[in-house]
């Protein structure tokens, strides 16, 4: 009986999710598989040259994988771009806040209906939230009809101290993902918010499926996976 | 550590500032701080870790360890350190990326080299069967060469 269930056990391991085998020192990369991304590679294989916006931390695996297929990438690390210490404001009440309108004319400055594929990875999780509603506004209109975009939300297993990673595409649908780790202090304009776990961003919230709906109701259709890693991919499409 | 050795290359020193077009025969580092443009057609650009460059760059081969705001137009071959700070586009034959390298912009590798006018559109042809070199982690902050040649369609 044992025997079964650890090998009904090996396979769910092997089968889905981040390899929690890996997971044991930190720093270690993981890899996981992502329906998302397999579902979004299939237009990666058309001869067609596609326009891709890659939003996590600067990736050479990513870019050479679009580049190999004949696509084009642009690369911009959203989270960094909101730690810059110039975005700081103070809200009605007093309180530190980030100057969301400096933040899009600073970044995400791209002509409308620009690119055939966003992956936002899992930056809306950990953003400021004075800047999620405004920068998926802005991804919406960025991208083209019929675009696709893939993000992934932790569910509320995932703890507040799931560490932020970079995501880089390894196949068609595999990942690997690697901690992100500060090159230098990291501590967000406005406040202690983005000093975290081994240097890297802090999980701001958690989205239910009903928030992430709202976030993407201008969007044409949403569709959900569920990871066996406290994390659901969600594949929108303009 | 990754400076080129002294009579080889022109050398702008960390405490000089030039604003204006600089061009050139001969390889350049800098390390100092550039605003304007930089023509190199056939020679290498190394920015130095001290380096400030906002610049539109046109080298054969461009190496970046301090912060650049500019496009690069490289003939051969861009490398990003993990120290690099780079905004702007690139255009190059060959481009290898640090662990580390922050970078903003868009990437366009074009198989048959770069033409050094920017004007020429790239090609809509697919799979071009770029180079693009993953560099090692930067955990192994002495291993500054790329590990991992890329697979070719």
């Amino acid at each position: 009986m044992a025997s079964v269930s650890d090998s009904l056990m090996r396979f769910f391991r092997s089968s889905s999710g981040a390899k929690e085998d890996a997971a044991g020192a930190k720093g270690q990369r993981l890899t996981r598989r992502s329906s998302g991304m397999g579902e979004i590679a299939r237009s990666f294989a058309s001869d067609t040259p596609l326009c891709v916006l890659d939003l996590g931390s600067t990736s050479p695996n990513n870019i050479r994988y679009m580049t190999e297929r004949g696509h084009k990438i642009y690369s911009e690390d959203l989270l960094i771009a909101s730690t810059d210490p110039a975005l700081a404001i103070k809200d009605e009440q007093g309180n530190p806040a980030l100057d969301s309108k400096r933040f899009l004319s600073d970044n995400l400055v791209y002509p409308n209906a620009h690119f055939d594929v966003v992956l936002c990875w899992n930056i809306a999780d950990y953003m400021e939230e004075s800047l999620v509603k405004p920068v998926f506004g802005r991804l919406w209109s960025t991208l083209k009809p019929g675009g696709m975009l893939l993000a992934f939300f932790h569910t509320k297993e995932a703890g507040p101290d799931s560490p932020c990673y970079r995501f880089h595409i390894l196949g068609n649908d595999m990942l690997e993902m690697q901690p992100i780790e500060s090159r230098a202090v990291r501590k967000g304009p406005t406040g202690a918010v983005h000093t975290a776990v081994g240097g890297g961003f802090r999980l701001q919230r958690v989205f239910n499926n009903r928030h992430i709906e709202t976030l993407f109701r201008d969007f044409g259709s949403i569709k959900f996976f569920l990871a066996r890693d406290n994390v659901r991919e969600v594949l929108v499409i303009r | 550590m990754d400076a080129p050795k002294t009579g080889d290359f022109a050398h702008i020193g960390k405490s000089v500032a030039i604003k204006g077009e600089l061009s050139g025969s001969e390889d350049l580092y800098i390390d100092g701080q550039v605003d304007g443009s930089i023509e190199l057609s056939g020679n290498n650009l190394t920015i130095g870790p001290n380096g400030r460059v906002r610049a539109n760059i046109n080298a054969k081969s461009v190496t970046v360890q301090g912060k650049l705001d500019g496009n690069i137009r490289a003939t051969e071959h861009t490398q990003l350190r993990k120290s690099a700070v780079t905004v702007g586009d690139i255009t190059s034959q060959r481009l290898s990326i640090e662990d580390g390298a922050y970078y903003k912009g868009k990437i366009d590798i074009q198989k048959d080299g770069v033409k050094s006018e920017p004007a020429s559109k790239p090609e809509a042809k697919p799979a071009p069967a770029p180079v693009v070199h993953v560099a090692p982690a930067a955990e192994s902050t002495e291993n500054k060469t790329p590990v991992m040649e890329p697979k070719r369609n």
